[in-house]
């Protein structure tokens, strides 16, 4: 009975907090900053304490998976579609939910004095509670659906949050380009349940990486099917985890305020493309070409990583690569089966980089202060070593570097553009038929339309 | 033999709107013709509601009206409710309501109540007409008050003019070839044709789709929206289409209409003026919804009449949203960025609201919707559910791009107040806590959608249409195999 009224309250307090909130501001009842804030603490401390009761209870009672089934959202038996609402609580989804809760805790903690008077304030609450929710959700998510839910939330809320300054055109474009990649991730996340739906004859995550707790269950689908879910996967989480070919939104993402970059590209967000591939990890091993893929795209990512993030001039930039940097090993070492050490590494990554970013504008002041009580940093202030490499490589890595491996340039020319060019040329096509067939009074039609118009705005 | 329901309800929703134009037209004061009008159309929206409950409790696939004045008269019942159309009707008398009320005074003599009132009246005719004959007149007569206000706002009809003359032409011939030759395979197969490629232009299948962005172009955003989101296209593929095409040929038109999805998917997102871009979106969801009816599978179909319930609403909010700020601004340009999110906070967030629930966002009724779609797809051809997952993506981009242009990257300045009158915050609120609460608690809206489907592909089954083309089927038979198999569930 503790155990299930624990596991509700996990979820439920976040839900209940994001419905509050949505239907507050829809029925025009503005909440003041000190209810805002007093209210998403106490959902989060509610939820974490919930969290940290059922893993002492778990431990306790050496049970090593508790399942909280909520029932069938949607039956029909007789088409076998179901769309369970399922949650699945192991030793991989209480960590990571109760590090998203800790941390979510002290974000909105830090959020409610940094953003203090902000004309924002609320939109910003509202963007972290959505985020929070996702994030829960997906991280105790027992169904494919369910996860895919959480995660949908997650990929708007971060979308919305990096164009929080919303009076300025690069946040908006920025956020626009973020939203557009995890649109595409979230599609084939949204085609892998379905096959996997298919392959295995339901959506529980579960059943589907067999019937033994994680880490040690085994997956029920072959080496062929597994490559073909996987590498699906594999794109989701190359989406949300910013790896190569879609690292390019990572740095764009800085643009939305402190606390938001701190929670999702520093934290949370950028780990939860791993985090999906741990949760499916039972199904990588059944294909050695697809964990070969995955070491490969870690090992690229990480080289990328490395070589972009020496020559960022910005501190949140160049935290923003070295949280790349320290994912891709992540990723590198769910593809070597590592999975244990990849959750302990994302434990200890995401609480360190959620704590450089927050410290990050006061990052001088941080360095002053270190300098007066511990001396002169000799390391930070020794001469350039030369360098061993030939002048035109240097050269050339340097404006690679610069660049951010021209990800974007690529991404741009070779698919938006071509992509864009097209589609406007068709709509060129369709005017001018459109054109064609009101002859004559075409004109003149437009002539009205436009005094009108000028009239209505008048 | 169909039910009667306890009160004439369908006659009653029917009258109603067209005694409450006759008011309005005799009548000189703009103000209380708009106060007539929206409560009739909140007494029809009522009405609807209670034919709906009606229904429910009499547990049968269709019912007619009891005491029906129609019946006395003519000795024949042409209007009838069943599992389809029961929760359509409510949806679409709420659409017409929502759109009076949200029309700002200023725009009263721009936007005909008169005409809207007829509009309703017709629209709730053709979703109750049990003929088929009287089903075309009124299709017939819906074209008219479009036609009638471009023609009075001075705006050229030709494109319009053409693609439904050529529509109701098909619809006519087709309707008459089938009448006449019925036990001739020949003439009911050129029939058939015909009706197909009337119901594609009605329901704007490429490449029949261009006239949906030329008439929001010309009409007004009200009556646009009002001709175009019930969906009437979608309904004439249900009552005339399905029931006399052999499956290969809905397969076929199933994958020109997810084809139609993705393309026009495409097109919003490089228009850059926000009606065109509605436009598009509209044609995009719409075609979704006309591929899943034309997989005549039962898992397809429920997730496309879960969306067809949906995105009238949805789309609706969306319209009624862009429609508002136009009100204020004149056309919206989306090759600037025009910043009225803070002059119009709610309007902003239910512009976003509303169109991620149109395209399948949690929260919503089409996220189960799309799910149950692609599951349908992929029953009959498994790569094809890439096409709606695509389709979608694009969509939600097109969707932000549109927000982010009309809402923000830049700071809007005004000399008075814009924000959002009372009249459209209720509109607001009770479209955002419609999609909420059907959306929280899908399950009785997929139940009855499922029902519905069912009921509709045993219709299909009894009529043989798929036993008499099975000798000449072009199609691979594993594809009629998936759908048998369902329909006999």
């Amino acid at each position: 009975m503790l155990m299930h009224v624990c596991a509700m309250m996990i979820v439920a307090a976040p839900a209940a907090l994001t419905l509050n909130m949505g239907l507050s501001l829809l029925l025009g009842y503005r909440l003041s900053e000190r209810r805002l804030a007093l209210t998403t603490q106490a959902a989060v401390s509610l939820s974490a304490i919930a969290a940290f009761t059922l893993l002492i209870k778990m431990l306790m009672t050496d049970q090593v998976q508790y399942t909280l089934d909520l029932g069938r959202w949607v039956d029909l038996p007789v088409e076998h579609f179901h769309f369970t609402f399922k949650f699945l609580f192991d030793r991989l989804s209480i960590p990571f939910v109760i590090l998203s809760l800790l941390l979510c805790g002290v974000i909105s903690a830090f959020a409610n004095r940094y953003l203090h008077r902000d004309e924002g304030y609320t939109r910003f609450f509202l963007f972290f509670v959505i985020f929070l929710l996702g994030m829960v959700v997906t991280s105790v998510a027992g169904t494919i659906e369910t996860m895919f839910l959480g995660w949908e939330l997650v990929g708007l809320s971060s979308a919305l949050l990096v164009a929080f300054f919303h009076n300025r055109v690069n946040p908006v474009a920025n956020g626009l380009r973020v939203w557009t990649i995890y649109r595409f991730a979230d599609g084939a996340f949204l085609f892998a349940a379905l096959v996997l739906h298919h392959l295995t004859g339901g959506g529980d995550l579960n059943l589907m990486m067999g019937s033994k707790p994680w880490p040690e269950s085994g997956c029920v689908i072959d080496s062929r099917q597994a490559l073909i879910v996987g590498l699906l996967f594999l794109v989701v989480a190359s989406g949300k985890s910013a790896l190569v070919p879609f690292s390019g939104w990572l740095p764009r993402a800085m643009e939305g305020p402190t606390p938001s970059s701190a929670i999702f590209y520093g934290a949370l967000s950028v780990h939860l493309g791993a985090y999906l591939l741990l949760r499916v990890g039972p199904m990588l091993e059944q294909s050695l070409a697809l964990q070969w893929t995955i070491i490969g795209l870690g090992g690229i990512t990480a080289v990328y990583a490395g070589l972009v993030g020496r020559v960022q001039t910005d501190v949140k930039s160049a935290l923003a690569f070295a949280s790349l940097l320290q994912v891709s090993i992540i990723i590198m070492e769910i593809g070597f089966g590592l999975r244990y050490l990849a959750l302990i590494h994302i434990i200890g990554h995401a609480s360190l980089r959620s704590l450089q970013m927050l410290r990050a504008p006061s990052l001088l002041r941080d360095y002053r202060r270190l300098e007066d009580n511990i001396g002169y940093l000799e390391r930070i202030h020794q001469a350039a070593r030369p360098s061993t490499t030939p002048g035109s490589f240097r050269i050339w890595r340097y404006r690679f570097a610069m660049e951010r491996g021209y990800l974007d340039t690529i991404l741009d020319g070779w698919i938006a553009t071509p992509f864009l060019s097209l589609f406007r040329w068709f709509d060129g096509i369709e005017r001018r038929l459109v054109m064609f067939l009101s002859v004559g009074d075409r004109k003149q039609a437009v002539m009205n339309a436009t005094e009108t118009d000028e009239m209505e705005a008048s | 033999m169909n039910s009667h329901l306890h009160l004439p309800w369908l006659e009653l929703s029917i009258a109603c709107p067209i005694i409450a134009s006759i008011i309005c037209w005799r009548l000189k004061n703009e103000s209380t013709a708009r106060t007539i009008a929206l409560v009739a159309c909140l007494l029809t929206f009522a009405l609807t509601l209670g034919e709906w409950f009606d229904f429910n409790t009499l547990s049968t696939f269709s019912a007619q009206d009891s005491n029906s004045v129609i019946y006395l008269v003519f000795g024949t019942e042409y209007f009838v409710i069943d599992e389809l159309t029961a929760p359509l009707l409510s949806k679409v008398a709420l659409l017409f309501g929502l759109t009076v009320a949200a029309t700002m005074r200023s725009k009263a003599g721009r936007f005909s109540l008169v005409r809207t009132l007829l509009a309703e009246a017709i629209m709730l005719a053709v979703l109750s007409c049990s003929s088929t004959m009287l089903l075309c007149l009124m299709l017939a007569f819906s074209t008219i008050l479009p036609w009638y206000e471009m023609r009075s706002r001075g705006r050229n009809t030709s494109v319009f003019s053409l693609c439904m003359s050529l529509h109701l032409g098909l619809m006519v011939v087709g309707t008459m070839l089938l009448w006449f030759g019925h036990d001739r395979p020949l003439l009911s197969n050129i029939a058939a044709c015909l009706l197909v490629l009337s119901a594609m232009l009605r329901a704007g299948i490429f490449p029949g789709h261009f006239w949906i962005v030329d008439l929001f172009e010309k009409c007004t955003f009200g009556t646009a929206i009002l001709y175009v989101a019930p969906m009437s296209g979608a309904y004439f593929v249900m009552r005339l289409v399905l029931p006399v095409v052999p499956i290969w040929s809905l397969h076929g038109i199933a994958v020109l209409s997810l084809s139609t999805a993705l393309y026009a998917a495409a097109m919003a997102l490089v228009q850059i003026e926000a009606r065109r871009f509605f436009a598009y979106l509209f044609i995009s969801q719409s075609s979704l919804v006309l591929a899943g009816l034309e997989l005549a599978n039962p898992i397809g179909m429920t997730g496309a009449l879960c969306i067809w319930l949906e995105i009238g609403l949805s789309l609706g909010g969306l319209a009624l949203t862009l429609r508002a700020v136009e009100a204020r601004i004149g056309r919206i340009s989306l090759e600037q960025y025009n910043g009225m999110f803070d002059q119009m906070p709610l309007l902003g967030s239910l512009f976003l609201f509303t169109g991620l629930a149109s395209i399948g966002f949690p929260g919503g009724l089409t996220f189960v919707g799309m799910e149950l779609l692609v599951e349908g797809t992929v029953d009959v051809y498994p790569w094809v559910g890439a096409i709606i997952v695509l389709a979608t993506a694009i969509n939600g981009v097109a969707l932000l791009r549109a927000y982010f242009r009309i809402f923000t990257g830049a700071r809007h300045i005004a000399t008075v107040s814009i924000a959002a009158r009372p009249m459209e915050r209720v509109v607001a609120i009770t479209v955002s806590l419609l999609i909420l609460v059907v959306g929280i608690w899908p399950s009785p809206a997929i139940r009855s959608r499922y029902h519905a489907a069912e009921s509709l592909l045993t219709i299909r089954q009894e009529s043989g249409i798929d036993r008499d083309s099975e000798s000449s089927q072009p199609f691979s038979p594993s594809a009629s195999d998936g759908s048998k198999k369902h329909a006999s569930h």
